[in-house]
């Protein structure tokens, strides 16, 4: 249910750098540890983008899986599970993400009116 | 025309999460510290509240109520002469299932900051999109009703690690539920490791002494962490 709110998140955030120019594609990239469900996010981005110049823009997401690491010992892996304890340490390890929170707009792909400027 | 590509390389969240910085440095130069309590629908965040919201001395209390609609639990805490702000997401925000810096922003004007030194914050009930809206708090509380079960942590790992505090609430009812409260406490040390909680129960006071305490050392500037 959040990819709706994370929906406008994203349109604002490219609405802002496309300045007006019409937008085709849409590139995030998405930590695992954000529990966004892809097709979804997909649904709500179409309807949110309605009316904008995000309109009828294709959204990419590059699904980034969750990577730990131990401050103290530091080992790095990867988790498919939502367990921050590390194998090593146990509840002494100083367990931090390395990778799988992101929630970012990557590019965007705009179109251009053609250059008439003389060269 | 012709297509161009555009790198922005932005956190799709960082404008609010700018916002919420403002509201922060709004609240600090007032000297008022600021809790996100949040939780599923009726776990018992008002309930929670009003039983330690005229004991706490020396320390005034403010709350900004949020709800999708209605006054209820704001009229619970005025009718405990605490200072209460109610914000809608029905009427202007869509109803928004959380609040979010903006929505807090917006009532700022409205809330008495010279008047309060600690301020509460009762988020819209639900344990998905309230977890990933920064507010500007110091500090953000969750309650987890032992009704909801012990694999919530597991579900809802997003709000459990974007917790200092997990008040674990209802805990009176844990005779008559299937609920096993060392398999709910393994499960939030496997998502949450050592994250600070407080067992509770709003209905027959247990643990509310250190839930007081724990909100009077968190209004009181000396003492609060960093």
């Amino acid at each position: 249910m959040h990819e709706l709110s994370l929906s406008s998140a994203i349109v604002n955030t490219v609405v802002k750098h496309a300045a007006g120019r019409p937008v085709t594609v849409v590139s995030m990239r998405v930590g695992a540890l954000r529990q966004v469900v892809p097709d979804t996010l997909d649904f709500y981005f179409g309807f949110v983008a309605e009316g904008t110049v995000c309109e009828g823009a294709r959204l990419e997401q590059e699904l980034v899986a969750a990577r730990l690491r131990c401050a103290g010992c530091e080992r790095e892996w990867e988790i498919d599970v939502p367990v921050f304890m590390c194998p090593d340490c146990g509840p002494s390890g100083r367990v931090e993400v390395a990778a799988g929170d992101e929630f970012e707009v990557e590019s965007i792909e705009v179109e251009e009116a053609e250059c008439i400027a003389p060269r | 025309m012709h297509r161009t590509k555009v790198r922005i390389v932005e956190g799709a969240l960082d404008a609010n999460d700018t916002i919420a910085q403002a509201n922060r440095a709004d609240f600090d130069r007032a000297d008022v510290r600021v809790v996100n309590l949040m939780s599923a629908p009726g776990a018992g965040k008002t309930a929670l509240l009003e039983r330690v919201a005229t004991d706490l001395p020396g320390l005034r209390l403010g709350v900004l109520e949020g709800d999708v609609e209605g006054s209820m639990d704001a009229d619970r805490l005025a009718a405990l002469h605490v200072p209460v702000t109610q914000l809608n997401t029905a009427p202007g925000f869509g109803g928004e299932c959380h609040l979010d810096a903006n929505m807090v922003r917006s009532a700022l004007p409205g809330l008495a900051l010279d008047e309060i030194d600690l301020l509460v914050i009762e988020n819209v009930g639900n344990l998905v999109c309230p977890a990933e809206f920064r507010v500007g708090e110091d500090a953000r509380v969750m309650v987890s009703a032992i009704t909801e079960g012990e694999e919530k942590p597991l579900k809802y790992p997003l709000m459990f690690r974007a917790c200092e505090l997990v008040l674990v609430n209802k805990i009176d009812l844990l005779p008559h539920l299937d609920f096993d409260l060392d398999k709910f406490l393994y499960n939030l040390d496997q998502v949450s490791p050592g994250v600070e909680r407080i067992l509770v129960s709003a209905k027959t006071g247990e643990g509310l002494g250190e839930w007081r305490d724990w909100l009077a050392r968190m209004g009181s500037p000396v003492e609060a962490p960093a």
